[in-house]
């Protein structure tokens, strides 16, 4: 529609050619830019697009990506096409031939009807008025393709709009071909981090196998171990330690002991006070469990030490390097507690299991002499939150047993002992009185 | 005129609404000056009217949608005027062979 009043300005065709090519490089210049910008990937193809329609002054088209899997091309932008321009447009192997045969440079809709893609699409490319196909091929690979419809001016496209549209071509598939790489790296990427938590899945199964099979040994303590890893888990998790962590201190109380496995059964299940003999044999589990661990590559560095220093104690008095406080690493101390609570807190075969003051009152004794204060404290806490209701889990009630944790004054006497514990400086007991 | 917002850059007169072009027309978010027009029209707008007085240049995003707006318009049978252009603008438009689909004042 144009006015009638309106004057045509003379332009001088020179000019005129120069103006559109000066437009032209402006549109390839942005074009470049916009591909090597890092921002979302369907603004860099809505935008390529603009710049495409907009450079040649093109009333409609659209973008697809090619889908090597799928085996179509899927509309990412469109203007102008139509809602009812297929949104994913089926390729057979014959155009996907020709498309690359064609190498980047556009194919006229009309001149292409022996190609199948151009029969089963026909209407829908007629309906939307698409005179181009410009396939996009990166390294003879099939990416994607840009569809484009009439000029504005009504003119066919020349030789030279076609070298354009190849150049703006290149660019679209440098877009395409960069989401392509990242979106294979993310599912690389994905199929690591699933291959990961498979190989964590098979590795916790291992070390609960393990678990099982060294409690299997001794009928007395059948379940220690597993035992020992949960009030390990629990300990580390009221240190506030991350959850990579806790794994590590659960995994670490699962095996402490399967330096077991070679010790005697008869020794492990004796019914009596060990000798002197036996003793030393079953003191040695915790080298032969260093042992038996160190080789294998454990996503926790510190499992093997768990089971080599767990009889250490602060006061140097423990075995089998008699290693003293801050010589013990932290991991083996903590292991300590959980496995000296369980033994206190289940039946062995010379000694019935303890009431909970009493275990409480020996634990408490013993902060600074077999154990570390500051674990024995957490340990205290984290039952007196689950006693409370503070905490979600019952994993003490699990361990332990109802009738157990429902001692009377169990929280009373946790609570007193913790306050007892507690850090103090001579500032809590200032009075102003 | 100061510089129009998303909300601002509209004003209607009747069945004719008057869109200040502005810079916005050439970034991608000139695409909302699209969908805007194409809203009117389907709300029964008879006349787009184009105002490029703040406009220096024209890109090819511009371009682009500038002829989506004619491209809605001929949809539904409504007249495209684009008005206040400068030379350049005029030229380039001429070049490209838009002019014949619109009205310059």
């Amino acid at each position: 529609m144009k006015d009638l009043n309106y004057k045509q300005p003379r332009i001088n065709p020179l000019a005129a050619e120069r103006g559109k090519l000066i437009h032209t490089f402006g549109a390839l210049a942005e074009l470049g830019q916009e591909v090597s910008n890092r921002q979302g990937f369907h603004e860099t193809i809505r935008t390529s697009l603009h710049l495409i329609l907009g450079s040649l002054a093109i009333m409609r088209g659209g973008v697809a990506r090619f889908s090597r899997f799928s085996h179509e091309l899927n509309m990412v932008a469109g203007r102008g096409l139509g809602d009812n321009f297929p949104l994913s447009l089926a390729l057979c192997y014959e155009d996907e031939r020709q498309f690359l045969a064609a190498g980047l440079y556009p194919i006229e809709n009309s001149q292409a009807k022996a190609l199948p893609f151009f029969q089963v699409y026909d209407r829908s490319l007629e309906i939307s008025r698409v005179e181009l196909v410009l396939p996009l091929i990166m390294r003879g690979e099939l990416l994607g393709a840009v569809f484009l419809g009439e000029k504005a001016s009504g003119d066919r496209y020349t030789s030279h709009d076609k070298d354009v549209l190849c150049a703006m071509g290149r660019h679209i598939g440098v877009a395409i071909a960069q989401r392509n790489m990242l979106a294979e790296l993310e599912r690389k990427a994905e199929e690591n981090h699933d291959l990961y938590e498979n190989l964590k899945t098979t590795y916790k199964d291992t070390v609960r196998a393990f678990a099982a099979a060294i409690d299997r040994k001794d009928k007395y303590t059948e379940g220690h171990s597993v035992r020992v890893g949960k009030y390990a888990e629990a300990i580390a998790s009221e240190l506030g330690w991350n959850a990579e962590e806790i794994e590590g201190a659960a995994v670490a109380g699962y095996l402490h002991d399967v330096g077991k496995i070679t010790v005697e059964r008869k020794i492990i299940n004796a019914p009596y006070r060990i000798n002197a003999k036996e003793s030393s044999e079953l003191n040695k589990h915790p080298g032969v469990g260093f042992e038996i661990l160190q080789p294998i590559h454990h996503p926790y560095a510190d499992v093997p030490l768990a089971a080599k220093y767990h009889h250490e104690r602060i006061d140097g008095r423990g075995y089998p390097d008699g290693l003293y406080d801050t010589d013990i690493p932290y991991i083996a101390k903590l292991v300590n507690v959980a496995d000296s609570f369980d033994a206190m807190t289940t039946d062995r075969p010379y000694k019935r299991r303890r009431p909970a003051n009493e275990v409480i009152d020996d634990m408490k004794r013993n902060a600074g002499k077999q154990f570390a204060p500051e674990l024995v404290t957490a340990f205290f806490r984290g039952m007196l939150r689950e006693l409370n209701g503070e905490s979600p889990e019952r994993r003490f009630r699990k361990l332990l047993g109802r009738e157990y944790m429902e001692t009377e004054g169990l929280s009373a006497m946790l609570q007193t002992t913790l306050n007892e514990m507690a850090p103090t400086s001579p500032l809590t007991y200032v009075s102003f009185d | 005129m100061s510089d129009p917002g998303y909300s601002g850059f509209f004003k209607e007169q009747g069945d004719t609404a008057i869109v200040h072009a502005g810079d916005y027309l050439n970034k991608l978010s000139g695409e909302r000056i699209e969908r805007e027009c194409r809203e009117r029209l389907k709300g029964g707008c008879r006349e787009i009217v184009v105002d490029f007085s703040q406009t220096e240049i024209v890109n090819s995003i511009g371009v682009s949608i500038l002829l989506g707006v004619i491209d809605s318009a001929a949809g539904t049978g409504a007249r495209v005027v684009f008005s206040d252009l400068n030379q350049n603008t005029v030229e380039l438009f001429e070049m490209l062979g838009i002019t014949k689909h619109v009205e310059v004042r």
